[in-house]
């Protein structure tokens, strides 16, 4: 996507990284700036369903041709899905970083981790 | 963006760069474009069309005088002799032990006069190593860095895009010429770094942008280094830094070719011993079987390590050239790398990775 944009129903971590939470669920992905960053991606190889992720740790990894970037956990949990879409299209991360370009779902070990995260405005502010 | 490092070196094409929305990164002490709409379709528009780079970065050492070709002769790996006026020569300048000092292309403009183009980041460490070594000689040493900037344009409809801008017959591969181009006079090389056609374009900075703005009206594209780094690894084109060190001789590193021991060069009698004995590892090319990125720095399993690796847009997977324990670096033979912690696994390809459709 051509233009920044950082959607209001998402909470942010300052790593770059945004969260959709629903309840005791939550997807992740990382944020325009990110893939902006990072540029044309590559290769995303999907940490397995399962696997444990904590907040502001690195779990996983996203490529692009010239980098390779960790990806932070935004909130604690265990992987429940990953999107497989990604093996074949990595470049969805850039073409819809909030929407397909999504990365994870998690289940979340405690949601209350989610009052830690920022939201769109204070996340965008920080970036200038 | 934070303001830039003011002890970053800028190139005269900033202005150029900024007008075609280049992504600026510091790069050996200047500050270059990494990419400007994307590694990849720069990379395909150098592959198909044409493309240009901004290599201003590079530096130039002048020698000339009644010894020059004896002195160069003393210092570059290759044999000077064979160098005739209007050509090029590739070359490695080494150490007594055989250590790669860089890895330098060499014109001769005029009988006793040679341009030789030096990496940025080695520049002045190869103009204090040709001055230490000049007692004896009659030449004078000139360092011209700051009168080039310096274009590569290169892909396969390069040298008809150049030629439709100037005013006689471009030099062939490896020759270099006085021309005009777009207007401006220029040293014009038949050289580059892609492994495609096309020239290298060394001309005065204050005009430099005046020939750039001609080439993108005739439709060439920008093309960053990050796209120079993809297009030379997918030729097997060393890298200074990577693949290339003070730590390793030209034999291990597959230079054998531009070196001529017999012609008494600084570090010829180690290379000599090397050639002779065999070096101990080597220098291989291999692809990714399946998923993955190699990486500089990756460890090969089993002994070695990764110099250069990237992701392929011409071959559309992991590529690498790694030294490896001389016993496994023949074609087909099988590795496995190591990227943080997934041994991924690859193979030892003959070189160039990437051949162009006949």
């Amino acid at each position: 996507v051509a233009d920044p944009s950082y959607p209001d129903d998402l909470l942010y971590h300052p790593e770059h990284d945004w969260a959709r939470v629903d309840g005791d669920e939550a997807t992740f992905g990382i944020t325009w700036f990110a893939q902006d960053s990072l540029g044309e991606v590559v290769f995303f190889d999907p940490p397995a369903v399962g696997t444990t992720v904590s907040k502001d740790a690195p779990y996983t990894e996203v490529e692009s041709v010239k980098a390779v970037s960790d990806v932070i956990s935004p909130l604690s949990g265990e992987i429940v899905a990953v999107n497989d879409l990604l093996a074949d299209s990595p470049e969805t991360i850039n073409e819809d970083p909030y929407g397909d370009g999504w990365l994870v779902k998690v289940k979340l070990s405690d949601p209350s981790e989610q009052n830690a995260l920022l939201d769109a405005a204070a996340y965008e502010s920080g970036l200038s | 963006m934070p303001s830039a490092d003011t002890a970053l070196r800028q190139s005269p094409l900033r202005a150029q760069h900024e007008a075609a929305g280049a992504r600026l990164v510091p790069f050996a002490g200047w500050e270059m474009p990494v990419q400007y709409e994307g590694i990849r379709a720069e990379h395909t528009a150098v592959r198909t069309r044409a493309g240009m780079f901004d290599v201003s970065h590079m530096g130039q050492i002048e020698t000339r005088g009644p010894d020059a070709e004896r002195f160069l002769q003393r210092l570059l790996s290759n044999d000077l002799r064979r160098l005739v006026e209007g050509g090029a020569q590739y070359s490695v300048l080494c150490r007594e032990d055989g250590g790669v000092l860089d890895d330098l292309f060499t014109y001769r403009l005029a009988d006793c006069r040679y341009l030789t183009v030096t990496n940025a980041a080695n520049h002045e460490r190869d103009l204090a190593w040709f001055q230490s070594h000049a007692d004896g000689y009659n030449v004078d040493l000139l360092d011209r860095r700051d009168e080039f900037a310096m274009l590569a344009v290169q892909g396969p409809q390069a040298r008809e895009v150049l030629g439709s801008l100037t005013d006689a017959l471009l030099p062939s591969r490896f020759h270099c010429a006085d021309r005009t181009v777009a207007g401006v006079p220029m040293l014009v090389c038949g050289t580059g770094y892609t492994g495609e056609d096309g020239a290298e374009l060394l001309l005065e900075p204050a005009r430099a942008g005046e020939v750039w703005d001609a080439l993108l009206a005739a439709g060439v594209t920008p093309a960053g280094l990050g796209a120079r780094d993809t297009l030379r690894l997918e030729v097997c084109f060393h890298l200074y830094g990577n693949d290339l060190s003070e730590d390793r001789g030209p034999i291990e590193a597959g230079l054998g070719w531009c070196c001529k021991e017999e012609t008494g060069f600084i570090g010829s009698e180690a290379v000599a011993a090397v050639r002779s004995d065999g070096p101990t590892e080597k220098l291989a090319a291999f692809t990714i079987e399946g998923a993955g990125i190699p990486r500089q720095g990756n460890p090969v399993v089993g002994g070695g390590v990764v110099t250069s690796g990237t992701f392929s847009p011409s071959l559309q997977c992991g590529i690498g050239m790694a030294y490896v324990p001389a016993a496994h670096a023949a074609p087909g033979t099988s590795l496995r790398i190591d990227v943080r912690g997934t041994e991924r696994p690859a193979v030892v390809q003959s070189k160039p990775l990437y051949k162009k459709e006949p």
